[in-house]
């Protein structure tokens, strides 16, 4: 059960020289550990698998039975449903960014965090293994969330192929919004803030935005905004690929907003992860 | 010749206007087991919080086996384990999980994690809720899972901070024991306490920190000459006879008794001996105490002796 001494010092002259294969898949290798223990967690906490499942249906069918009469009337020739479903699934992954936040302060606040820091591991893992197993969790969403969408009269009008190119989007966006979310929880580091300070960027950015009313209906200096902004523009390529209605550069909007906000709060995370603790 | 197992020189943190760590001087050997001695606020943790790599020394320097903790982070990183005062143990996981995600992130061989981790569950009396989720863990399950996560990797050097802090007497003295096993096959520990006992019996070399300095860096066993294990506390009635009582002591025994109100206080290595001395000297001059106590020195009393004040007051 104990070091000899013989393995201790075998194991001093093998620190210093690091493989370079190994330091070269560290970040992976222990990224996809990390990912596993968190999936692990998102099995084990009740609250969590009903964050994560039972409000995106709340919302389906809310959005779909309540309003859907009210803005149904506003657009042209597209029934509500089918407009709903690809906001919702950008929405759900955008509120369940949220998770990342959560995830890494309660981390921060038990100390788990600091032990990490003190591993030999690769210094990304913490975070890559969290947006990692969120972006799974995300991918399990989307399908259940189709589903749901189907039983109250979603139908994608594109193709099984415009369907998944449009969930490739949504899940590509959620990751992107992960890292910004990152970024939150290791700032404030604790869960309950983290979970305050999340929802003035969210609202906005979910609500004013085509998710779930076109943009044309709201008042002139709301669209402005509403109409560039990362959620509308992903929103409105996802209804694209899936409706099968002409898709232009949206797309490439799409994903140009993706490699932006990746390109900032992915080495902000990291660089925080780095100071905190 | 090989390197201290860990050396610490010129030491200092500050964090704004506060300097946790000032100038702190302290080398390990390899094999035993350093304590360090403090109150809370004392540096200890961040003392070792340096040592780990969480933290960066904003002057001097901080080594482990020849490594610089800010150079060579990685390296050190290989050859350490810290448990440090919370329980850093994932509550969502079983106990057997949490043993096995820390031996794939120190890279140990996947045949070696389902046993290394069914060893350690073992040695920690931890094996009938292996399987549980932590979170249904009580707080002593947690620091000894927490111990032996730091374990899994069988570092060479093994920080342990406080590490005996809310365990049960019993779980107190399996993991003394542990502590020398460990360091018998040659691991170099390094723990902090705020229990003056609990460095006597495990520690080869203690220092004690107060505000962040160094004020004693000595074996245990001189220290307890220096500063006295046992108390002898008298309570006199009023102040003038302990006044009085105090010179008496001073004269016919050679010693210094400290005062405070009407109570005296003797630090001193033989209690009981001294203690006959005491009453006897009393008692010829007709000063016979009203209350006597005797009991072991605590880091208050150390600390009162080797810096004046006690833990809590400021200077």
């Amino acid at each position: 059960m104990t070091a000899s001494a013989s393995s201790a010092s075998a194991a001093v002259a093998a620190v210093d020289a690091e493989p370079l294969g190994r330091r070269l898949l560290a970040p992976i290798r222990d990224g996809l550990a990390v990912a596993g223990r968190n999936l692990i967690g998102l099995r084990r906490v009740p609250r969590l698998l009903i964050f994560s499942t039972v409000q995106p249906i709340v919302f389906v069918l809310m959005f779909r039975y309540v309003f859907g009469g009210v803005v149904g009337a506003a657009l042209h020739g597209v029934s509500y449903v089918d407009y709903l479903m690809p906001g919702v699934f950008v929405q759900v992954a955008t509120f369940g960014a949220v998770n990342t936040a959560i995830g890494l302060a309660t981390d921060l606040q038990t100390g788990l965090m600091e032990r990490f820091r003190s591993l030999p591991m690769a210094r990304s893992a913490v975070l890559s293994g969290r947006t990692a197993a969120d972006l799974v969790r995300n991918v399990f969403v989307v399908a259940l969330i189709t589903g749901v969408g189907y039983l109250v009269g979603f139908r994608v009008h594109s193709s099984l192929w415009g369907y998944l190119a449009g969930a490739l989007l949504v899940l590509a966006f959620g990751f992107a919004m992960c890292w910004v979310f990152a970024v939150v929880g290791l700032a404030v580091g604790d869960p309950e803030t983290a979970l305050a300070a999340s929802f003035p960027v969210l609202a906005p950015l979910v609500f004013a935005s085509s998710a779930f009313v076109p943009v044309r209906t709201m008042p002139g200096w709301l669209q402005a905004f509403a109409e560039h902004q990362p959620v509308t523009v992903t929103a409105d390529a996802v209804r694209a690929l899936m409706l099968g209605t002409p898709v232009g550069s949206q797309v490439w909007s799409a994903l140009a907003w993706d490699v932006g906000i990746l390109a900032v709060f992915a080495p902000l995370g990291v660089w925080l992860y780095r100071r905190v603790v | 010749m090989t390197p201290p197992a860990i050396r610490v020189a010129g030491l200092t943190r500050r964090f704004g206007s506060v300097t946790a760590l000032d100038r702190v001087d302290f080398e390990v050997e390899p094999g035993t087991v350093f304590g360090l001695l403090g109150p809370n606020g004392a540096g200890k943790t961040t003392a070792i919080r340096i040592l780990t790599t969480i933290l960066r020394p904003t002057e001097g320097r901080a080594e482990v086996l020849g490594r610089d903790v800010v150079a060579h982070p990685a390296a050190v990183r290989r050859l350490i384990g810290l448990a440090g005062q919370y329980a850093a143990v994932d509550p969502n996981l079983t106990g057997r999980e949490n043993l096995r995600l820390i031996g794939r992130l120190t890279q140990q061989p996947t045949g070696r994690l389902a046993p290394r981790a069914a060893e350690l569950l073992d040695a920690f009396d931890l094996t009938g809720a292996a399987d549980r989720p932590v979170r249904t863990y009580s707080g002593g399950m947690r620091r000894r899972l927490d111990i032996a996560a730091a374990l899994v990797p069988e570092p060479p050097v093994l920080f342990l901070d406080e590490p005996t802090t809310g365990l049960d007497p019993q779980s107190r003295t399996a993991l003394w024991q542990l502590i020398r096993e460990l360091v018998a096959d040659g691991t170099t520990v390094l723990l902090t306490t705020q229990y003056l006992e609990e460095a006597d019996r495990l520690a080869h070399r203690v220092a004690v920190l107060a505000e962040g300095r160094v004020v004693a860096d000595d074996a245990p066993g001189v220290l307890k000459d220096r500063l006295g294990t046992t108390v002898i506390e008298l309570g006199m009635g009023e102040e003038p006879r302990a006044h009085r009582a105090a010179a008496v002591i001073t004269t016919r025994l050679d010693r210094t008794a400290e005062r405070e109100g009407s109570l005296l206080r003797l630090a001193t290595p033989d209690g009981s001996l001294l203690l006959m001395d005491v009453l006897h000297a009393l008692e010829d001059e007709n000063l016979t105490p009203h209350t006597i106590a005797v009991r072991e020195a605590s880091l208050d009393d150390v600390y009162l002796a080797l810096t004046g004040h006690r833990t809590g007051d400021t200077p």
